[in-house]
């Protein structure tokens, strides 16, 4: 379960943001999550709940924006958003995608 | 990051509180009194509105990679390893498919060529006594309840380690096809390994352990009459998932395909 490693990642760059800006308490940490980016974010939230404690984020609440997997093929160039990474292209049948967007793991913002 | 993983909040994360008194912001100041010397038109009382502490949030833009940290020392670990010529190989795979096995046939094959460990493991140095059998230097990392090495890890232990200039190290990671995916190690190649005991759409079910790698070595190939593994079903499925993988088909135990990957590896090392 890499998911808490990553959670307390979030929770030292977010608590950073907050000890820069003399914030006392955070209300919202905002994260962006990838379709593709490995990770499952109920594990995110579960960790959350253990990882904020006895933080400045203590009441904070953990907003996951999800981000879809969009890709281009890599012969035909036509964008199109696969179930899995693997799907072919709908156009050509190419199975050598660019993503374009949904590799994400980001703290995004954080409201204090 | 996470040198502690799950276990400990010994992170190195900054929670230090700082005096909030530069805050300018007159909604959150309530130690001065707020003049109300005009009409209220509406029937709410004066108390109410000098002393409301409806919350007002800053919102702050932090945009920041979650595996930033982790990518700034495995990017520190590839600049040490490129200055002194260090090839740096990054073991994954699922518990069981016979790394440590590889390994140590591997250490024995390269003679002449000095090889240098960092085992992976939760818990106990079993593996690393089998390498230090061999007669490698070797160290193992136990991340205790952590699933992963992470490029900290790896920057301590190589530092412990201290391999001299052009040597082969070798990274066994901990027996997991999820979690080790996500954390560059800065090493120059990843091979993930799997044994013909493990089901052939492994690729489709793990696929960003099967992306980000270089290389597969399919092991345990002196096991396929007794199992239903189809090597050329389970290549087009790691192929969907990474069209630039390649494959070497191996036998760590009977030694079949070996030189195969002992020449991959030689040739990575001369290049």
């Amino acid at each position: 379960m890499h998911e808490f490693s990553i959670i307390q990642s979030i929770v030292a760059i977010a608590a950073e943001s907050a000890s820069q800006h003399h914030a006392e308490h955070v209300s919202v940490v905002e994260i962006e999550v990838g379709q593709a980016a490995g990770v499952v974010t109920e594990a995110l939230e579960f960790a959350w709940e253990a990882a904020r404690k006895g933080t400045v984020l203590d009441n904070a609440s953990l907003v996951i924006k999800h981000i879809p997997l969009r890709v281009a093929c890599g012969n035909c160039h036509i964008p199109y958003q696969p179930v899995e990474i693997y799907d072919p292209c709908p156009g050509c049948g190419d199975i050598n995608p660019e993503i374009i967007s949904g590799k994400e793991l980001r703290v995004v913002a954080i409201e204090i | 990051m996470c040198e502690n993983c799950g276990c400990s909040e010994g992170d190195g994360a900054g929670y230090t509180m700082i005096n909030p008194a530069d805050n300018n912001n007159r909604d959150h100041v309530h130690d001065h009194s707020h003049p109300h010397d005009h009409e209220h038109p509406n029937d709410h009382s004066h108390d109410e509105l000098s002393h409301s502490h409806v919350p007002v949030h800053n919102r702050i833009s932090i945009e920041t990679d979650v595996l930033q940290q982790n990518n700034l020392l495995a990017q520190r670990n590839r600049g040490y390893f490129e200055a002194k010529n260090i090839m740096a190989l990054n073991l994954v795979s699922s518990p069981g498919s016979g790394k440590t096995t590889i390994l140590e046939e591997t250490i024995r094959s390269l003679t002449g060529s000095a090889v240098f460990v960092i085992e992976g493991d939760q818990q106990t140095s079993l593996d690393a006594d089998r390498i230090h059998a061999t007669g490698a230097s070797v160290i193992q990392v136990n991340t205790g309840n952590g699933c992963h090495l992470d490029a900290e890890m790896v920057n301590k232990a190589v530092k412990k380690l201290s391999p001299p200039d052009n040597t082969l190290l070798i990274i066994e990671n901990v027996g997991n096809l999820v979690c080790p995916a996500l954390f560059d190690l800065g090493e120059n190649f990843r091979v993930v390994i799997i044994s013909v005991t493990e089901g052939e759409d492994k690729p489709l079910k793990y696929p960003n352990m099967f992306q980000s790698a270089q290389l597969c070595v399919i092991n345990k190939t002196d096991l396929l009459p007794y199992v239903d593994f189809n090597p050329d079903k389970f290549k087009n499925y790691a192929l969907k998932v990474n069209p630039a993988i390649r494959f070497i088909e191996l036998s760590a135990k009977s030694g079949a395909g070996f030189a195969e990957w002992i020449d991959w590896i030689r040739k990575v090392t001369s290049d």
